[in-house]
């Protein structure tokens, strides 16, 4: 790998890219990018995707049967901790 | 001008509630269940630490707090409403079961958010559905790392993506790196925040999301040369 940002092949520049985009810095001064239309443009669809993504699967509410269900299960939870299966005795109870 | 790649709030969209003040962020958007009385301005920490404490009411208060979040993420994650309602059923139930156990390491929010990702990737493990290890995403493979973006400058994406586009791809990525996407560039949640809840690496989480794009890009691209086929 050279040490020149600007000689960076593109394998090399896409390889920095997770860490380039991820830290926030901003990726579209790259040296590499001057001179590289493909770079260039992989980016910029990088970009349109990340702003696209903004708008999808609007956030919506659970209907009111899931906190039924939920209390419903919770109450049995409750009453199956409360009435615990009876364990058989260690010693059989001698017989009549 | 933002970062186009940092989460950034739009509009109508939910962010992580410990940025902020969870109370009033989701009393405004939360619907009619469950109505709790007599609870009124209680504080989130002190919610939490009565619902640590067996109170039903304040566990509904939390489950009215949170239940949209976690709701969206699992519809996001499965695509079908009676699956999602089911794993926000299961999410909360283990909450509850769990909920004496949150000692304060993160905040409630990151540590429920990673229990209801636990519960859908189980699911999906259930179904045999493809997920990507974590771990995979920093050995990029021969067929699958950055060089096959190397292609056609031509064929780049223009403009504005069809949304529902879009979301199609995103419901096709494997699930490794359908969750890191919906995370970050849909909810919002920042690489150390995702790392926290996955358990992984930071430099593993902006790696997975780099690929997620760049395989929704390849299913965008692909769509549209196949648009342009006579």
């Amino acid at each position: 790998m050279t040490g020149d940002p600007g000689k960076l092949s593109c394998a090399e520049f896409q390889m920095q890219l997770p860490e380039l985009v991820g830290s926030g810095a901003d990726a579209t001064t790259h040296p590499h990018l001057q001179s590289c239309e493909r770079c260039r443009a992989l980016l910029e669809d990088l970009k349109t995707i990340a702003e696209a993504a903004r708008q999808l699967f609007p956030s919506v509410e659970p209907p009111d049967e899931v906190w039924e269900h939920i209390e419903s299960a919770i109450r049995q939870e409750k009453e199956g901790d409360s009435n615990p299966p009876v364990a058989p005795p260690l010693i059989a109870p001698p017989r009549q | 001008m933002p970062n186009p790649f940092s989460p950034t709030q739009a509009p109508g969209r939910v962010r992580p509630s410990h940025e902020t003040d969870p109370s009033t962020a989701a009393k405004a958007r939360e619907g009619a269940t469950p109505a709790p009385s007599g609870q009124g301005n209680a504080s989130n920490g002190e919610i939490l630490a009565r619902a640590q404490a067996g109170d039903h009411q304040a566990f509904a208060q939390l489950y009215s707090l949170h239940k949209r979040r976690i709701y969206s993420l699992c519809l996001r994650m499965v695509g079908n409403v009676a699956e999602a309602e089911d794993l926000t059923q299961e999410a909360f139930l283990q909450l509850h079961r769990k909920i004496a156990t949150f000692r304060g390491d993160s905040a409630f929010s990151t540590w429920l958010h990673r229990l209801a990702i636990n519960v859908v990737l189980m699911q999906l493990r259930k179904k045999g559905l493809s997920l990507v290890s974590l771990d995979e995403a920093m050995e990029p493979t021969p067929d699958e790392g950055p060089s096959r973006s190397f292609g056609a400058p031509d064929l780049t994406l223009t403009g504005a993506i069809d949304r529902l586009a879009l979301e199609r791809a995103v419901a096709e990525l494997p699930a490794g790196y359908r969750l890191i996407f919906i995370l970050h560039d849909v909810e919002g949640f920042e690489h150390n925040e995702i790392a926290s809840m996955l358990d992984c690496s930071i430099g593993n989480s902006k790696s997975q999301l780099h690929k997620a794009r760049l395989k929704l890009r390849e299913a965008l691209r692909a769509q549209n040369s196949q648009e342009e086929q006579p």
